[in-house]
C-alpha cells in the first residue's frame, strides 16, 4: 500500500520536474557573475585558481559557516556517543605484511595532504580535499596498527587552534582595512607559492581543522567497539 | 561513454535499495560515488571530483561500515 | 539520439534524486533510510554542476599557456558544491551517532517495531 502510493507521489513529481527541465538548455552560459569573477579574478585575489578565488575571497562569509556547521557536527557526534559505550573485546594484532605496510605509507600520505592544501591556490586542491586525505590517513593506521589511538588532546588543540586561526585573520582585517576577511597581505606575482594574500593561511589553517575533525569523528565512532 | 556511466551509476543505485545485507548496499552507494566523481571531471570540475573521492567515496564508506559494526548486519 | 547525448547529466542526476527519495520513503530500516540520504546528497551535487557547464569549456584555473583565450566554465556552482559536499559528510555522522544511539536504547533498527514500542 506504502509502496503504491510512493511510486504515483514520485511519478507526479517526475513528471512536473522534466517538464521545467526541458526548458532548460545544457551548455550554453547561464549567468554573468561566473565571467566577471573570470575576468577579475587574478588582478583582484591573486589567486590563479578562480575556485578558490570563489570559496576563500569572494565569498569566504559561506566558509566559516561551513567550518562551523562541521564543528558542530563533530562535537555533538562526541557528546552522543559518550554514554553508549559498550564492552572492549580483546583486539587481535594484524598480520605483519599489512603493519608493515601501514607504517610505511603514514608518512607519505600526510605529506601529499599537506602538499594539496599548501598548494591551493596554484592548482586544483584546497583545505577540504587535502583535510580529507590526511583523516584517511589515520584510518589506515586503525586499520593496521590497531593498538594505537590519537591522543585526544592533541586532535581537539589543533581542531581549536585552526578555527581560531581563520577567525583571527578575518579580524585583522576588520581592524586594517573596511570590512571582515580584507586580504591585507601582498598579493604578490601570480604563479608563485608566496601569493595570493591571506588565501594560503586560511586554506593551512583549514586543513589541519578538517583533517583532524574527521580523524576524531572516526575516533569516537570506532571507541571500544572491537 | 557519458551514456555507458550514467546507466551503471543508477543500476547501482538501485541495487543499493535492493540488498538487504547492508554491507553490501554501503558498497553500492560507494559505487555511485565513484561514478559521480568521473563525471564531475568530464564537466570539467577537477575540485569537485576530487572532493567526492576523496570524502564521498573513502570516508562516507569507512564511516558507515564502523557504524554498522556496532549494530546488526542484516535488514529484517 | 542527441537528446540522450546533451541530456544525460539531467537524467542521471534526476534519477539518483527520484532513487533515494524512494529509498527515505520505503524503507524500514534507519541505516537503509541513511543510505538513501547519501544518495539524494550526491544526485543534488551532480545536477547542480551539470547546470553550471558550457560546451567547449575547460575547467577555471589559469594555467600560462596557450589555453587562456578559451571559454572558462562556471566558477561559482563549483564552490557551492565543495561546501555541499562536506556538510553532507557532517550530517550523515551525526545521523549514524544518534541510529547508534537509538539501537542501544531499543535493542532494534526496524522503524515499525520502535513505533510500537513506544506506547
Amino acid at each position: 500500500m506504502r509502496k503504491i502510493i510512493t511510486i504515483l507521489l514520485l511519478s507526479i513529481v517526475a513528471v512536473g520536474i522534466s517538464l521545467s527541465l526541458a526548458k532548460i538548455p545544457f551548455g550554453q552560459p547561464k549567468t554573468k557573475v561566473g565571467t566577471r569573477y573570470i575576468d577579475k579574478g587574478i588582478e583582484e585575489t591573486g589567486a590563479v585558481n578562480i575556485v578558490t578565488s570563489v570559496v576563500v575571497s569572494y565569498r569566504g562569509f559561506d566558509t566559516l559557516g561551513e567550518v562551523t556547521v562541521l564543528f558542530i557536527a563533530a562535537t555533538g557526534l562526541g557528546a552522543v556517543l559518550r554514554i553508549a559505550k559498550t564492552k572492549a573485546a580483546a583486539i587481535e594484532p594484524a598480520s605483519f605484511v599489512l603493519q608493515t605496510g601501514c607504517r610505511v605509507l603514514f608518512p607519505l600520505i600526510l605529506v601529499f595532504g599537506s602538499y594539496i592544501f599548501i598548494h591551493g591556490h596554484l592548482t586544483p586542491g584546497g583545505g577540504f580535499q587535502g583535510g580529507a586525505i590526511i583523516a584517511s590517513a589515520f584510518v589506515l593506521i586503525y586499520l593496521g596498527c590497531r593498538e594505537k589511538r590519537i591522543s585526544e588532546k592533541m586532535s581537539t588543540t589543533l581542531e581549536s587552534l585552526g578555527g581560531v586561526i581563520f577567525v583571527v585573520v578575518g579580524l585583522i582585517g576588520l581592524a586594517v582595512g573596511g570590512y571582515f576577511l580584507l586580504n591585507f597581505l601582498p598579493k604578490g606575482q601570480p604563479y608563485l607559492l608566496l601569493s595570493a594574500g591571506i588565501i594560503p593561511v586560511i586554506y593551512i589553517a583549514i586543513g589541519f581543522k578538517v583533517g583532524s575533525e574527521l580523524a576524531g569523528i572516526i575516533d569516537n565512532l570506532i571507541e571500544e567497539s572491537q | 561513454m557519458v551514456s555507458v556511466l550514467v546507466f551503471l551509476m543508477l543500476l547501482g543505485a538501485v541495487a543499493a535499495c535492493v540488498f538487504r545485507d547492508l554491507i553490501s548496499a554501503v558498497i553500492a552507494a560507494a559505487l555511485v560515488s565513484l561514478i559521480a566523481s568521473i563525471l564531475f571531471y568530464f564537466l570539467q570540475a577537477p575540485d569537485v571530483a576530487m572532493a567526492e573521492a576523496a570524502i564521498g567515496a573513502a570516508l562516507t564508506t569507512a564511516i558507515f561500515i564502523v557504524a554498522i559494526r556496532r549494530t546488526d548486519r542484516y535488514e529484517q | 539520439m542527441s537528446f540522450l547525448e546533451n541530456y544525460a547529466f539531467y537524467i542521471g542526476a534526476f534519477g539518483l534524486i527520484l532513487i533515494g527519495l524512494y529509498i527515505i520513503l520505503v524503507k524500514h530500516n534507519l541505516i537503509k533510510v541513511i543510505i538513501g540520504l547519501a544518495i539524494l546528497d550526491t544526485g543534488v551535487n551532480l545536477f547542480l554542476i551539470s547546470i553550471g557547464y558550457i560546451t567547449e569549456g575547460t575547467a577555471p584555473i589559469f594555467s600560462g599557456s596557450e589555453t587562456n583565450g578559451q571559454q572558462m566554465v562556471d566558477p561559482v556552482p563549483q564552490a557551492l558544491v565543495l561546501t555541499a559536499i562536506v556538510i553532507g559528510v557532517a550530517v550523515l555522522a551525526l545521523a549514524l551517532s544518534l541510529a547508534i544511539r537509538l539501537y542501544h536504547h531499543y535493542g532494534t533498527l526496524n522503524l515499525r517495531e520502535i513505533r510500537e514500542q513506544k506506547w
